[in-house]
């Protein structure tokens, strides 16, 4: 099927931002399932992701309706184009070991616990509904991969190793997610600077406790916001909207 | 009492006596998932909340809904799905509790204050043999709104539903 034109506005950009987040992540962690290290943790990823997705779906909804061309929150997220996708790099990458995965989701979610607690304060009714939803779960996902990390990085030489490189792998992605927003649009969204303190003070606590040294902020790796994306995501669109492109308005 | 009290009182009856799919011993109403219900002119229109957002029994819960209204005579159903207020587990009734326990599910801590993002957990009673000997498993069980539990006490595990 084709690929849509989104008619894009400031608002529209900034809510397929945060939905591309939460579908490129939940289809990175959805690949664990049936593969992850035990049971429990199959459970668990499979659970984050569709928490994850969940909240994609009503970001999407919303930036269908405020784009107003009649598309769905299935066009917005299977007939768009890698170029077209507004995530943050970090969630693009590939899934890696299960401590990449791990230090991936508790970065990710220690910086985004803050944000959605500041966006329930949005002037816009329906962003601070979604937000309300969204900060319980992702308080689950940060506390359960805070403690992964704990476990892994004060754990044995080979798990503190990989969660240490894992960390070391990701810091320059994290600088992306605290990037300020549009003008237009800041009014509505979290000002991303107080969020770093808080993202900040989360990495120290559960560093401390994991026996693990914060990266140094050096060059930071940017660009998925604008649409220039790493080579993997359009690997991970082709799996991700294959049905769809192949049978259009597939449905079971 | 008016025809549309009636007709509301009945309405509220029936669609909250559709249950969770997932948790068949609850109804949406005893899970505080059933929010509002208007009769009118224009019809019915109901409310329902997700407990989560990517809960993915809300579609099928509102299918319920309107077939369940649609077989007692209503014939023009919309069912609404609301997000503010979020949904918390303090909105589980007491016999929805009741019936978690004798399903063999915990229910949730009854006040959903913010807990310690790390720390211990509350107490958690085994639905089996009332022990409070419990261990968390994993903080992510059945399904999204559950959490896996085992009792050191009779040594089954056992779902608890989370506190949201
Ligand atoms: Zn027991």
């Amino acid at each position: 099927m084709t690929t849509i034109a989104v008619a894009s506005t400031p608002l529209v950009e900034a809510l397929l931002a945060r939905a591309d987040d939460a579908l490129v992540h939940a289809h990175r962690l959805s690949e664990w399932c049936g593969h992850a290290p035990m049971l429990e943790e199959d459970l668990a990823l499979a659970n984050v992701a569709l928490d994850l997705l969940g909240q994609a779906r009503s970001l999407y909804q919303y930036a269908a309706e405020v784009e107003g061309a009649g598309h769905s929150e299935d066009d917005l997220a299977y007939r768009r184009d890698a170029p077209q996708f507004r995530n943050a790099l970090i969630f693009e990458l590939p899934r890696g070991d299960f401590a990449e995965t791990i230090a991936r989701l508790f970065l990710a979610s220690a910086a985004m616990l803050p944000w959605w607690q500041a966006a329930m304060e949005s002037p816009d009714a329906r962003i601070a509904a979604i937000s309300a939803k969204a900060e319980k779960e992702v308080t689950y996902h940060l506390r359960h991969a805070g403690e992964w990390m704990i476990r892994l990085g004060d754990g044995t030489e080979e798990s503190h190793a990989r969660v240490a490189a894992a960390v070391a792998k990701y810091w320059p992605y994290t600088g992306e997610l605290f990037e300020a927003e549009h003008p237009a649009v800041a009014a509505l969204l979290p000002d991303p600077a107080p969020l770093r303190a808080a993202f900040d003070a989360t990495v120290a606590r559960v560093f401390a406790e994991a026996g693990l040294d914060r990266p140094r902020d050096g060059w930071m790796q940017k660009g998925g916001r604008r649409g220039v994306h790493t080579e993997h995501l359009g690997h991970m669109l082709a799996v991700m909207q294959h049905l769809q492109r192949a049978y259009p308005g597939a449905v079971w | 009492m008016s025809v549309t009290t009636l007709d509301l009182a009945r309405v509220r009856a029936i669609a909250g006596a559709v249950v969770d799919p997932e948790i068949p011993a609850l109804s949406i109403a005893d899970l505080g998932v059933l929010r509002d219900v208007r009769v009118g002119d224009g019809g019915v229109e109901v409310d329902i909340t997700p407990t989560y957002l990517g809960c993915p029994a809300m579609n099928v819960i509102a299918w319920e809904v309107e077939a369940a209204l649609a077989q007692a005579g209503f014939g023009d159903v919309r069912v609404r799905l609301v997000l503010s207020p979020a949904w918390t587990t303090d909105w589980m009734t007491q016999a929805g509790r009741d019936a978690l326990r004798a399903y063999g599910i915990a229910p949730p801590a009854a006040r959903a204050g913010r807990r310690a993002l790390f720390g211990a957990d509350d107490e958690t009673q085994c639905p089996r043999c009332g022990s409070v000997e419990t261990e968390k498993l994993s903080e992510f069980g059945s399904t999204a709104c559950k959490a896996l539990w085992r009792c050191t006490a009779c040594r089954e595990p056992f779902d608890q539903f989370k506190c949201l």
